[in-house]
């Protein structure tokens, strides 16, 4: 901790207007564009892994060493459970419409 | 908006409570002046980085939102003693059960655990402090500002009133306009934020931050609870996160998506709220259980029977605890196939905690019980909460649950679960570490006392509960006919015994305060685990030299052997964090923007969350190391502990 270096994070800052610009570009395509909504859901849903990947390999450890399976396991733990919501919802909720 | 749209206007009992409000919080300041104690609360208290003193500012509070919804629940129970009683009106009481309901689950039942956590779980496992102190110190600002913004609600702007559940479309902006529901999005929003930064926390510090020697599987149950609840609550509370941001969206900015027009889905809410809601009851419960099989390992001077099945119970528990949800809302219609699969998983769970509880009436099996308050509530949880388990199991049944739902069967169900279950498990938690918190254990007589009068209280309030659920008394109604009478006034008679109980604990801790005897051992139960090797009061580095653990039950094993932890030779300065005032500010900011965004006073929530940002800055470029103690200091600091209770090995 003592000799923490005062160098300017150049990394973390591109990330972070990166992740930025990336969230208007999101709002803008869903409230502004007039494109189709099929196109709106597509490219939300591709800004959105752009997103989760500067998210991990920027700021989440993920390149980092000595961490172990730790990052990975967190990782699949949170696939599994986005899966249940995403499944779980259209499940309950399609009242048999589906 | 006038003052009298401000303010709640026109109900006695509420200005009462205004007039209350403004002499306690008279005295405190007079008090405070007068004892010119301004400098110390700021210093030792409001800025503390401290876990042992973040877990007391948590119980304390907790200890005062349970008065407050107790307060509320007597006051239900006042209104339906009688038929037909006009002791609170129908908004009032619908006002009454909503705030009972959230303030008891998210501003009791959590930080009443979330402390006991916090002072317990480093001193099991032999750390100094929590992997991020700061953090630790902005979750319970961000839970305490949370709770005081819900709570205001009864004074300013009137409180939600559609039900701790909350269910859209009656709370979307259609249905409940002006700030009550918006109060209960912007508490909890809040308030939220601090819990999954704990559950973040505290999972951290269990996996990095051990004794060594310390495997997972020689880790106290309590801790490997603790473990699991975190676990629980990262992955549940995201999802309340985002329902709670849509709901306020909707309701403050007109987007659709609760709502019954343009296309919304209003039974989203229902599925979104209950996808967090049922992980919840096992954040809720899953600590207490940590504690009761502390509690029961210790007076039952035995190691924990079964211990590892325990352990893989706990995580089997939190794995089906997502899978269950839909439980809470069969009738919603999801169709008979959906409705099994739920039935089924939900059926599942009473697996696991079957197994948990024999493992403790195994525990208990031929062993000498010393019968200590603490051990007494563990006792009654036992027996209490296998009928709420039972019943529960007749709720999971789908197609009997059409006829349970939202009747009162349901609601003794819950009570016998959460305050079986997590209330007993708070108190009995509370009493066991009690002398390890203040340095006094908590009077036995008096404390029997409350023992005896809350949980008889309890019974008579909530089993007749049951039956009034069998005869057809739904939940949420504030008048009751003549057939219901009979037992609405036995449960009213046991909800007063509860509250009596309450009252004689809480005048247990002033009277232990004043008369009991000053513990001085460290070690007053003749314990098992880590925290108690520790010296009482406990320094604020905890260990002087951490401890090196062979196995389970730690601290048992070197009393065997005549080992202590301390050893002079090895001692080397410790590394502190600083205090600071930063998170009490910023989460004071952020309670500003919530109270701002509650009126939709659009343009201070923005500067409020300019303010914030600012904070954040800042906190950004904070170069502080934290400060070193130094060996002089820790050997004084030992000696003066150590010398009086025995001599140095």
């Amino acid at each position: 901790m003592a000799n923490r270096s005062r160098n300017i994070p150049i990394k973390h800052i591109i990330g972070f207007v990166t992740s930025v610009v990336l969230t208007f570009v999101a709002a803008w395509t869903a409230l502004r564009s007039n494109l189709p909504v099929m196109w709106v859901i597509i490219s939300i849903l591709v800004l959105a892994v752009i997103q989760a990947a500067i998210q991990l390999f920027l700021f989440m450890h993920l390149t980092e060493r000595g961490a172990g399976n730790t990052p990975w396991n967190m990782m699949f733990h949170g696939a599994v459970l986005a899966a249940i919501i995403v499944a779980g919802s259209l499940f309950t909720m399609s009242f048999g419409f589906m | 908006m006038g003052l009298d749209e401000f303010f709640v206007t026109g109900e006695p009992l509420i200005y009462a409570g205004m007039v209350a409000i403004v002499l306690v919080s008279g005295a405190i300041i007079f008090l405070l002046t007068y004892f010119k104690k301004w400098k110390w609360l700021w210093r030792e208290w409001l800025t503390s980085v401290d876990h042992k003193k973040i877990g007391i500012m948590y119980i304390l509070s907790a200890l005062a939102m349970l008065f407050r919804a107790g307060t509320d629940a007597l006051m239900m129970r006042t209104q339906l003693a009688f038929p037909d009683m006009n002791f609170l009106d129908a908004q009032h009481y619908n006002e009454i059960f909503t705030t009972h309901g959230t303030i008891m689950i998210f501003f009791m039942a959590m930080p009443f655990l979330i402390g006991l956590m916090n002072i317990v779980v480093p001193l099991q496992i032999g750390a100094r402090d929590f992997a991020f102190p700061y953090v630790n110190a902005l979750s319970f600002w961000s839970f305490f500002f949370g709770a005081m913004l819900f709570n205001v609600s009864f004074v300013i702007g009137g409180s939600p009133d559609a039900g701790w559940t909350s269910y859209t479309p009656l709370a979307g902006a259609a249905m409940s306009p002006g700030p009550g529901q918006n109060f209960y999005l912007l508490g909890l929003q809040l308030s939220g934020i601090g819990t999954l930064a704990t559950g973040i926390n505290l999972m951290v510090t269990i996996l990095k931050m051990r004794a060594p020697g310390m495997t997972l599987f020689k880790m106290p149950i309590f801790t490997w609870s603790t473990l699991i609840t975190s676990f629980i609550i990262t992955f549940a509370f995201p999802i309340l996160t985002v329902a709670l941001a849509l709901m306020t969206v909707d309701r403050i900015f007109g987007s659709q998506f609760f709502t019954l027009t343009g296309e919304g889905l209003p039974m989203m809410w229902a599925n979104l709220f209950w996808m967090w809601g049922h992980p919840e009851v096992y954040i809720v419960i899953l600590p207490a259980f940590g504690i009761f099989s502390e509690v029961i390992a210790t007076f039952a001077k035995k190691r924990l029977f079964g211990y590892n099945v325990m352990v893989w119970s706990l995580i089997l528990i939190a794995g089906l605890s997502f899978l269950v949800w839909v439980h809470h809302f069969f009738t919603m219609g999801a169709g008979a196939f959906v409705n099994s699969v739920f039935s089924v998983s939900t059926m599942a769970i009473a697996v696991p905690t079957g197994v948990k509880i024999f493992n403790w009436l195994a525990t208990l099996y031929k062993s000498k019980i010393k019968t200590t308050t603490a051990m007494m509530w563990a006792l009654a949880f036992i027996p209490s909460f296998t009928i709420g388990g039972i019943t529960g199991v007749m709720l999971g049944m789908a197609a009997a649950d059409y006829q349970f739902h939202n009747s009162y069967f349901l609601i003794a169900h819950f009570h016998y679960v959460l305050v079986a279950g997590t209330v007993f498990g708070c108190f009995a938690g509370l009493v066991y570490w009690y002398p390890k918190m203040f340095g006094h254990t908590l009077n036995e007589r008096i404390g029997k006392w409350s023992f005896w009068l809350f949980v008889i209280g309890f019974h008579v309030c909530f089993l007749p509960q049951y039956f009034l659920g069998l005869d057809g008394m739904p939940r949420r109604v504030f008048h009751v006919v003549p057939e219901w009478f009979n037992l609405n006034v036995i449960s009213t008679i046991g909800a007063f015994g509860m509250g009596l109980g309450f009252a004689v604990f809480v005048y247990n801790i002033y009277y232990s305060y004043r008369h009991s005897e000053r513990e001085k051992t460290g070690d007053p139960w003749d314990a098992r685990t880590l925290e108690w090797a520790t010296t009482t009061p406990v320094p604020e580095y905890n260990f002087a030299v951490i401890p090196h653990v062979k196995s389970h039950d730690a601290y048992w094993d070197m009393k065997q052997k005549g080992e202590t932890i301390y050893d002079e030779s090895k001692l080397e300065p410790i590394h502190m964090p600083n205090s600071t005032g930063r998170p009490f500010i910023m989460m004071a900011i952020l309670a500003f923007t919530g109270f701002a965004l509650v009126f939709e006073w659009i343009w201070l929530a923005v500067a409020g969350l300019i303010g914030a940002l600012v904070i954040m800055g800042i906190r950004s470029f904070d170069y502080d190391e934290g400060y070193h103690i130094s060996v002089e200091d820790i050997k004084r600091t030992e000696r003066s502990a150590r010398g009086q209770s025995h001599e140095l090995r």
